[in-house]
């Protein structure tokens, strides 16, 4: 009873004390990402402590082991709510696992902005900053459209995708370049249920290099005709390359990626890559962390970009082969604003 | 010899059960035999054929369903070039699973290994012979790490492995920075360590790479090391009665250090491979390595016992891992079939030995 009456007490004093929400130099803010071992991660924790550092609040930052790593980030949200800190940012490794995880903290009060991978439904974080996967697919396929001109309706076209359970950042991208090259996407949320004679199949990359490799060798093998490879990231491209120089097809077959990382930028200054649609972590980051502190002094959410159910922090398309009518940065600009 | 000659007052009463059954499959009259007896007297005889039974088997059945793009020598030069680490890691797990040890570490350690030689090589600029060899004495030390823990501390392997797994997974993250080497930068500056990667040609077409040679190097090596000499022996007694070994004055504790060793140092040549068919060096490489090496030794028909088991069977293991995942794909089935594929193999090679070795019993 005494016990009870404590505990309510307490929770007053907690809810007084968020109502009051004046942000003082102790607050803690938290950066939940999917591995320590991806440099766009590692740029990301890097905008957020250099935010953090400015706005003078105290920034915790936690990863979990590999990618799609539900358990850690569970582990980590339930570290922050014991903490008391007052919110964080997450790149959630599965979208719909942690939502639970992810109402027990906004429950206690914390304020939560997800980027980069959107939570499966959206609106169970507080905002969602987050690159438009699927505007930066779209952009590589209309430009791989547009650069083949007349040959895009004879195209044979390889997938290099993530992986076998499709999480939502692969079937974006994916069910994207599809749609911005012209190919009956069918449903939106996954692939391999087009019938477009021009696919000749997709297979999966683990987004990596050793993962790209294999899956271009698979691939040429069933189709040795492809002279299109839509590919999810930029080291997956650089394996899928690797495959094609050992198969002396450099010369006829377009790579279009997506990501913006600093090797994968130099990769289409090289040639290597026709073009990539770069995106920005490190703003993400800063730009989310702004938020929560902005939340905690004037209790102010952040507002989406007009027509998308999230805040668009931007993909722009990196080529030096500018095609009419697709908004591009040249190579060395985006070698100017690359990450990792 | 029949049961009557061995018992020429007959059969004793408890015998009589079996009069029949056991005698027919025992028996070496070559005429009243079923293909199916003589292939399970064939299995009893040699049961480490299964693996290439089962690479038979799944070849005849994805040549006819899918056709000359997968049968042709171009495609199983792929196969061949796509297992080739694998295969160079299975090679030492083998030599740990004969101790009846296991290695978890085996993917941790040959990135690490690879991390070092390249960043010595290119980052720091040091001579690509010693930045290799640095590279390869990584792998030496990461394994004997292993040996002494479970040698002098007497840990279980599997324990101990474990818990190396994480240290030389997050020693490599720290190391690298996460930061993948270019392939540019190898190609100018340290041809060697991509050497792995050059084509070899027939007929016209690159249809293998040198990392194949090396791993039937590596293979042919320690097949000979095993079968043909003293310490090989040591290592197979070691694994089928470590007792029995050291009463019979086997020093077992070296020759276990020595196994962990060894495997540590193959798995460094195994990230020699790596490097070159990735073409760069990604710390983020493999990371189901340690697992799919195990995986090889498993369907190759060693035994997790120990003791009982063969390099060659490995090799055959990785093969048909590759050749399934190739058959899938070129079918045109979803890539989680070849994961359900690998999982059904696995039980399957365990299960066949099994049931041999109850009928042999």
């Amino acid at each position: 009873m005494v016990g009870k009456t404590i505990k309510t007490l307490l929770a007053g004093a907690a809810a007084l004390a968020l109502m009051a929400g004046s942000a003082s130099a102790a607050d803690i803010i938290g950066l939940i990402t999917k591995t320590n071992n991806n440099p766009y991660f590692v740029k990301m924790k890097e905008g957020a402590e250099a935010k953090a550092k400015e706005l003078g609040v105290t920034l915790q930052s936690f990863a979990g082991k590999f990618d799609g790593d539900n358990d850690s980030q569970v582990d980590a949200i339930e570290s922050l709510i014991a903490a008391g800190a007052k919110g964080f940012m997450i790149v959630p490794s599965d979208s719909s696992a942690i939502v639970p995880a992810v109402k027990k903290a906004r429950d206690n009060g914390l304020f939560v902005i997800v980027l980069d991978t959107p939570l499966d439904p959206i609106d169970a974080a507080d905002a969602t900053f987050a690159t438009d996967n699927f505007k930066a697919g779209e952009l590589i396929g209309q430009w791989a459209n547009k650069t083949m001109g007349d040959k895009a309706k004879d195209a044979r076209i390889a997938f290099l995708d993530l992986a076998a359970n499709q999480p939502t950042v692969d079937y974006l991208r994916d069910q994207g370049f599809m749609k911005g090259f012209g190919i009956d996407i069918k449903d939106p949320k996954h692939y391999g249920d087009e019938d477009d004679k021009r696919i000749v199949g997709h297979d999966v990359t683990a987004g990596a290099e050793e993962g790209g490799r294999t899956a271009m060798e698979n691939l040429l093998q069933k189709d040795p005709s492809i002279n299109l490879v839509y590919t999810i990231n930029e080291p997956s491209a650089a394996g899928g390359y690797e495959a094609l120089k050992a198969a002396g097809k450099t010369k006829d077959v377009l790579v279009v990626s997506i990501d913006g990382g600093c090797p994968g930028v130099t990769n289409v200054k090289d040639g290597k890559i026709g073009a990539t649609s770069q995106q920005y972590p490190l703003l993400m980051a800063s730009m989310g962390l702004e938020a929560i502190e902005t939340f905690i002094k004037t209790g102010k959410k952040p507002a989406n970009t007009p027509g998308l159910n999230f805040f668009d922090t931007g993909a722009v398309l990196v080529t030096d082969k500018p095609v009419e009518g697709v908004p591009s940065i040249s190579v060395d600009e985006g070698l100017k604003k690359c990450w990792g | 010899m029949s049961d009557q000659q061995r018992h020429p007052t007959g059969p004793a009463e408890f015998e009589k059960g079996i009069a029949n059954a056991a005698v027919d499959v025992a028996s070496f009259e070559e005429d009243a035999k079923s293909p199916l007896d003589r292939l399970q007297h064939f299995l009893h005889s040699y049961p480490t054929s299964i693996p290439f039974i089962v690479l038979l088997i799944g070849f005849a059945a994805f040549s006819l369903y899918v056709g000359p793009r997968f049968y042709s020598p171009f495609n199983l030069g792929l196969v061949v070039q796509q297992v080739t680490v694998i295969a160079i890691l299975g090679v030492a797990q083998t030599l740990v699973i004969l101790t009846a040890g296991i290695d978890l570490s085996v993917g941790a350690i040959m990135i690490l290994s690879h991390v070092v030689m390249g960043k010595l090589a290119i980052d720091a600029g040091l001579p690509v012979p010693i930045a290799f060899t640095l590279g390869l004495l990584t792998g030496l030390v990461c394994g004997a790490v292993n040996g002494a823990l479970i040698t002098f501390l007497e840990l279980p392997p599997f324990i101990a492995t474990l818990g190396t797994w994480n240290v030389f997974a997050a020693l490599n993250l720290w190391y690298s920075n996460s930061q993948t080497i270019r392939p540019d930068d190898l190609e100018t500056k340290a041809p060697f360590l991509r050497m792995m990667g050059w084509p070899l040609s027939f007929g016209g077409r690159d249809i293998l790479t040198l990392g194949a040679v090396l791993m039937i190097a590596v293979a042919i090596v320690i097949w000979y090391v095993l079968n043909r000499t003293a310490f090989g022996r040591h290592i197979l007694a070691t694994g089928d009665d470590a007792e029995a070994a050291r009463l019979a004055g086997i020093r077992t504790k070296a020759a276990l250090f020595a196994v962990y060793t060894i495997c540590g140092l193959i798995c460094a040549v195994a990230g020699w491979a790596l490097i070159g068919r990735v073409g760069a060096v990604s710390p983020n490489s493999s990371q189901t390595a340690n697992l799919d090496s195990i995986t090889a030794v498993v369907i190759g028909g060693t035994s997790l016992f120990g003791g009982r088991g063969s390099i060659v069977g490995t090799l055959v293991g990785a093969v048909i891992v590759g050749l399934f995942s190739s058959g899938i794909k070129l079918a045109g089935l979803d890539v989680l079939w070849q994961v359900f594929a690998v999982g059904c193999l696995i039980i399957v090679a365990v299960a066949i030995d099994q049931w041999i070795r109850k009928v042999s019993a």
